[in-house]
């Protein structure tokens, strides 16, 4: 029987029985489009990570208190009371790679405006911040030296702290804020820079001079600081700057040959390569549990070719009697399970795009259409429907024809 | 030349401890043409030898020549070729495919054949034999939409589909009433009649035997009687067949 002739028995086969077709068919769509939908969101996560590197620029170093692999796990990182304004100043001087730094100590808080509020993080930074971020303004001014000098109560607001406090575009410049029970000076608003991945989000932030966080809202004295953030002059040598920090800040540390260090030292390279590599993890892991389903998908058609097989016995045996031969009766239930396979496999990489599509217009999930895994999703459901349809078939076609014609 | 030539035909099954001997030595031949009714009370051994004759099955014992050809010791795929060539089979239960045509059904013999055929030919043929049942009006019913006999007619349309030189039934008319018996059997004797296909009729009623040219009588395995009836019909017959053979 030629191939044509065998795709069209196997259709109407098919058709004779549209329920079940269509259920068998549920478990390959189910199967694929699952993993259509995980690798698309991986990829669109790794994606954003890459477009947040350009946006960042290649250039960007920081450094944090504390360190993982010293004592003080209490402390955690960034918490550990390592460094200070003067680390900063020392590798201002000895660093002439490091291009912009800022001090920063962070907290988060309760923001009052008016008879609004909303809980934000407050980044206490300094002046070269918007320089070493590539980071606009957009209404007002970032604060200046003095501002950091004297402890000032002002804040430049993230765009999304603005919305929420004052109303979609609004000009809050001059209006007033509280926080911790003090009132701060709004002197500007940053440009949107949208979602920093992770569900952070970067524009979800009021900027104030670390000074004004350190002796005013952690009522701390201190001169201790969180973190350095630096740019170096150029991305090419980063990490030769990297190592200079590391070797100033050991210095001003006292720290001895042999001791870890109690600060660490990221550029952004790393952090990005650290996060893409965690998000390829996690895609490999959602592909691969969705995987199993397709595996599961598989044995279901399986499962109904065998049971297709037995309650057509009888059918099988007059095929026989009319002179089909056992190899067309093999082709007839392979390319029915082909059939099954590969259209559930068509249907679910449609549902799986569909699906993605959604997540990023409803929730505003990023993904990415990949192109490899739909490749490989036609590729393993045809191979699942040989695989899984070929011991069905070949029962049918070793079926003996009077014994199946008698068959009840 | 016979279409049919047996000689000491026999089938043992062995299934387990005992040997059951169902044919036990036949010898027989069929002149192309003839309508031959095969009796015997049930167990003796009709159905088996049927299934040998219909290249069904492959004989313990003996030679079976089909057309002249020795096909009892053909291959399973060669088997299928010469059912789908030569032999046209009409089942007791009719055993059309559900939920399928007419036509669909009768198209079925034609998807297997040998260098393979066009679909619009396919058709056609279909078409042709359906008419000649006496169903050109039903062609696209479901087998639950015809009566009995209307689907036995399905049957023979499909069993004469690709030509065949000889329709074995095995008691084609076990699951009808007695009317439309009659309908099926006067097709036979009409298809004999006017193509002169060689025709096989498996029965237990001697009531049915009857209507054939010549009755052979099953028994144990063995043939116990062998005759030609003397009616004007089956002189009539014989004298066609004489007619083919000489012409
Ligand atoms: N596949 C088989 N295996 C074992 N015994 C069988 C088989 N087919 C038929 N027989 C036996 O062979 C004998 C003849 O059966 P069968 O040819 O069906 O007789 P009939 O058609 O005349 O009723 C019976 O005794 C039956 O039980
Ligand atoms: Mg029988």
């Amino acid at each position: 029987m030629s191939l044509f002739a065998t795709i069209r028995v196997a259709l109407k086969a098919l058709g004779r029985n549209k329920l079940r077709t269509g259920l068998t068919m549920l478990g390959m769509i189910i199967g694929v489009s699952a993993v259509i939908t995980m690798v698309a969101l991986g990829r669109g996560a790794q994606e954003e990570i890459e477009t947040q590197i350009r946006g960042a620029g290649t250039n960007l170093i920081r450094v944090r208190a504390g360190n993982f692999r010293r004592g003080g796990v209490s402390m955690g990182v960034g918490g550990a009371p390592t460094l200070t304004v003067e680390d900063v100043e020392a590798i201002r001087e000895a660093v002439p790679g490091a291009q912009y730094l800022a001090a920063g100590v962070s907290t988060r808080d309760q923001v009052i405006a008016a008879n609004r509020n909303w809980n934000t993080q407050i980044e206490g930074t300094d002046v070269e911040l918007p320089l070493i971020r590539v980071w606009n303004i957009d209404r007002g001014a970032f604060f200046n030296a003095s501002h950091v000098r004297s402890a000032a109560k002002v804040a430049v607001l993230g765009s999304v702290v603005r919305d929420n406090l004052f109303g979609e575009g609004a000009d809050p410049v001059g209006e007033r804020i509280r926080i911790r029970n003090q009132s701060f000076q709004v002197i500007g608003v940053m440009a949107a820079k949208g979602a920093g991945g992770f569900g952070q989000d970067q524009d979800d932030t009021i900027f104030t001079p670390y000074t004004t966080v350190q002796k005013k809202l952690r009522g701390r004295d201190g001169t201790n600081i969180s973190g350095i953030t630096i740019s170096a002059d150029s991305p090419d040598n980063i990490n030769f700057v990297a190592d200079e920090i590391s070797a100033v800040l050991r210095a001003q540390h006292d720290l001895p040959p042999g001791e870890p260090d109690d600060f660490m030292v990221r550029t952004q390279t790393d952090v990005t390569t650290m996060r893409s590599q965690m998000t390829q993890t996690m895609t490999g892991l959602l592909a691969g549990i969705a995987g199993v389903s397709l595996i599961v998908g598989g044995i279901g058609i399986m499962n109904i070719m065998l049971v297709s097989v037995t309650e057509r016995t009888r059918e099988i045996g007059l095929r026989m009697a009319l002179g089909a031969k056992g190899r067309d009766v093999l082709w007839q239930f392979l390319v029915e399970a082909i059939v099954l396979s590969l259209v559930g496999g068509v249907v679910g990489i449609g549902l799986g795009f569909g699906i993605s599509e959604g997540l990023t217009s409803i929730l505003q999930w990023p993904t990415a259409f990949p192109a490899d895994a739909v490749a490989l999703a036609v590729g393993f459901a045809a191979a699942t429907g040989i695989f899984f349809g070929f011991y069905p078939a070949r029962q049918a076609a070793r079926l003996d024809p009077i014994e199946s014609l008698r068959f009840e | 030349m016979p279409v049919i030539a047996v000689r000491n035909l026999a089938k043992t099954y062995s299934t387990g401890a005992v040997d059951v001997h169902a044919v036990r030595g036949v010898s027989l031949d069929i002149p192309a043409g003839e309508f031959v009714s095969i009796v015997g009370p049930s167990g003796s051994g009709k159905s088996t030898f049927m299934h040998i004759l219909g290249c069904l099955d492959r004989p313990t014992r003996g030679s079976y020549h089909l057309e002249g050809r020795d096909v009892s010791r053909l291959t399973r795929d060669q088997l299928a070729e010469v059912r789908n060539s030569k032999i046209g089979f009409v089942f007791q239960g009719f055993n059309l495919l559900a939920r399928t045509s007419a036509l669909d059904n009768v198209e079925l013999p034609l998807l297997y054949r040998g260098g393979g055929m066009r679909a619009a030919d396919r058709r056609r043929r279909a078409l042709a034999v359906l008419d000649a049942v006496g169903l050109a009006d039903r062609v696209e019913h479901l087998p639950n939409q015809l009566s009995g006999g209307q689907q036995q007619r399905v049957a023979i349309a499909r069993a004469l589909v690709n030509e065949p030189a000889i329709l074995l039934a095995d008691e084609p008319t076990g699951n009808l009433d007695s009317a439309t018996s009659r309908e099926v059997l006067d097709l036979f004797r009409r298809l004999n009649a006017e193509s002169g296909i060689t025709v096989i009729l498996i029965t237990h009623d001697h009531a049915i035997a009857r209507h054939g040219d010549r009755v052979v009588e099953f028994h144990d395995g063995l043939i116990v009687r062998d005759e030609r009836r003397a009616s004007e019909r089956a002189a009539g017959s014989e004298m066609q067949a004489a007619a083919q053979t000489t012409g």
